[in-house]
């Protein structure tokens, strides 16, 4: 039976829960936001940025959006404060700072 | 019955090759390891000789063959794989993620000891060492068993009340190599009888994706862990329903256990695979003179048919359990911790000895069985203390 995975939570019977923990939708990990989990935080520098576009691909969560071959600003929703984009800039357009808050 | 038969010669291996080509899963990952190498290699012969479609994934190690079948099985093909004592030990972590992923993949184990001391031959190590990671476990007494079982197979792994994997089990050497007659079935038959796989979610399927094996915090493990653990209650009576199918089609008749003269048996001998045979033969020859004993041979050991057994064993004096591996509990063999508990849950009190024999190999007589026989009478009568635990054939 294909379970509706925006209705499982933590008061959903054991009857109830799809077969195997299967999931059965697409993308669901955009509902999480590990966010939450972030104890350094990324702050872009726009001014010095060349939009070379090197740290979006490395981004593990997928939290440097690109539109219009252009980066726009951190989904701090889900961006876990890792730092790789840090590391990687060449510009240093992307700065470290700690806490959760930009 | 419909099926015409067809009779023939073969080995455990040969048998169960053969019913793999008539049902023609769609993938078959496997690592050779003795007893059970012939079986991939019969089967990698069908394919070269286009007898059969299925594709052979020839792995690194076993870990990677149950790897490789959770992968095939989850993208939607209907998958099986074999091996043998360390091979399934390599598997362990991976059985586990089978039965918890619901994964209905068949596994044909010829029952091998595990080391050490190292030793190639029979015993029951391997399958009671993943008696706990949730698949279905059936084993055989003979060729025409295990042939028989794994044409059951997937008609119970992949019935939506289970979708659990199955391990089908036969005897190292004893069953593997030894050669048997044999009532085959036709192909049409046998592919009829064991379907096609239709199942209802699977990965390859761009217009209803699903995840696989995701994490699960702490609000959800028990909750999963229940609903798997009733998948496999609810197998017991699919097993019976495949089974009745079977019957019907081949005129062999299959439950969770086989009742061997038992009906007024004072002594009975619980066992489980080749050796039942041996058991039989004991029986019949005491029978003839005149002693009331019957043989309760164990068929499904997953689910373990407690009540059932408990319900079979309540009107005899004493039965002798028989187990062909070690624990390492300081108590009994698995067999015998699980049917005394089952015994006691349904107040069954009587005398129940359990027995470990035919380690790595060793012989297992008539001789051996009617001793046995005799010792339970001695215990059932008060005149010795019931001798638990007691290894058979042990140099003293």
């Amino acid at each position: 039976m294909r379970t509706d995975i925006t209705k499982i939570n933590e008061n959903t019977p054991w009857t109830e829960m799809p077969e195997g923990s299967h999931i059965y939708a697409a993308g669901t990990s955009a509902m999480f936001n590990t966010g939450e989990w972030r104890t350094n935080t990324p702050v872009f520098l726009e001014d010095k940025c060349k939009q070379c576009l090197l740290c979006a691909p490395v981004c593990p969560e997928i939290s440097i959006p690109v539109k219009d071959g252009k980066r726009l600003a951190f989904d701090y929703d889900h961006c876990k404060g890792c730092g790789i984009c840090a590391k990687v800039c060449p510009f240093d357009a992307i700065v470290m700072k700690e806490g959760i808050e930009p | 019955m419909s099926a015409k038969e067809i009779k023939e010669r073969m080995s455990g291996n040969e048998a169960v090759a053969y019913a793999i080509r008539q049902v023609e899963p769609d993938v078959m990952p496997a690592f050779p390891i003795t007893p059970s190498t012939e079986i991939p290699q019969m089967v990698s012969n069908y394919i070269a000789n286009g007898q059969m479609d299925t594709d052979f994934i020839p792995v690194e190690s076993e870990h990677s063959a149950m790897s490789a079948a959770i992968g095939a099985e989850a993208a939607g093909a209907r998958t099986m794989t074999a091996t043998s004592s360390a091979g399934l030990a390599l598997m362990w972590e991976e059985l586990l993620l089978a039965a918890s992923n619901r994964l209905p993949i068949a596994l044909t184990l010829v029952n091998r000891t595990l080391s050490g001391p190292i030793n190639i031959n029979c015993d029951h190590t391997d399958g009671m060492g993943a008696r706990d990671t949730g698949w279905i476990q059936i084993y055989a007494e003979s060729n025409q068993e295990v042939y028989d079982n794994f044409i059951q197979a997937y008609p119970i792994a992949e019935d939506p009340r289970v979708h659990l994997p199955i391990m089908i089990c036969q005897d190292g050497f004893i069953t593997s190599h030894a050669v048997m007659n044999i009532n085959l079935l036709e192909d049409e038959e046998v592919k009829k009888f064991a379907g096609t796989y239709n199942p209802e979610e699977f990965m390859l399927n761009p217009d209803n994706p699903v995840s696989v094996g995701p994490y699960a915090a702490s609000c959800f493990v028990m909750e999963h862990r229940k609903a798997q653990e009733a998948a496999m209650e609810n197998s017991k009576e699919v097993i019976l329903e495949v089974a009745k199918k079977f019957g019907e089609m081949s005129g062999r008749q299959y439950g969770l256990f086989e009742e061997y003269k038992t009906e007024d048996a004072e002594f009975i001998m619980v066992i489980m695979g080749s050796a039942a045979g041996t058991a039989k033969e004991a029986v019949d020859q005491l029978r003839a003179e005149g002693h009331k004993v019957g043989v309760l041979k164990i068929r499904v050991f997953r689910p373990f048919p407690e009540k059932e057994i408990a319900e079979a064993l309540k009107n005899c004096r004493a039965a002798a359990i028989m187990d062909r591996c070690e624990s390492y509990n300081g108590n009994s063999g698995p067999l015998g911790s699980e049917i005394t508990a089952g015994l006691y849950r349904s107040k069954v009190f009587i005398e129940a000895v359990n027995y470990i024999y035919g380690l790595g190999g060793r012989d297992f007589t008539v001789d051996t069985v009617r001793e046995i026989f005799a010792e339970l009478k001695q215990v059932a009568d008060g005149e010795i203390e019931a001798p638990q635990h007691k290894y058979i054939g042990l140099r003293q």
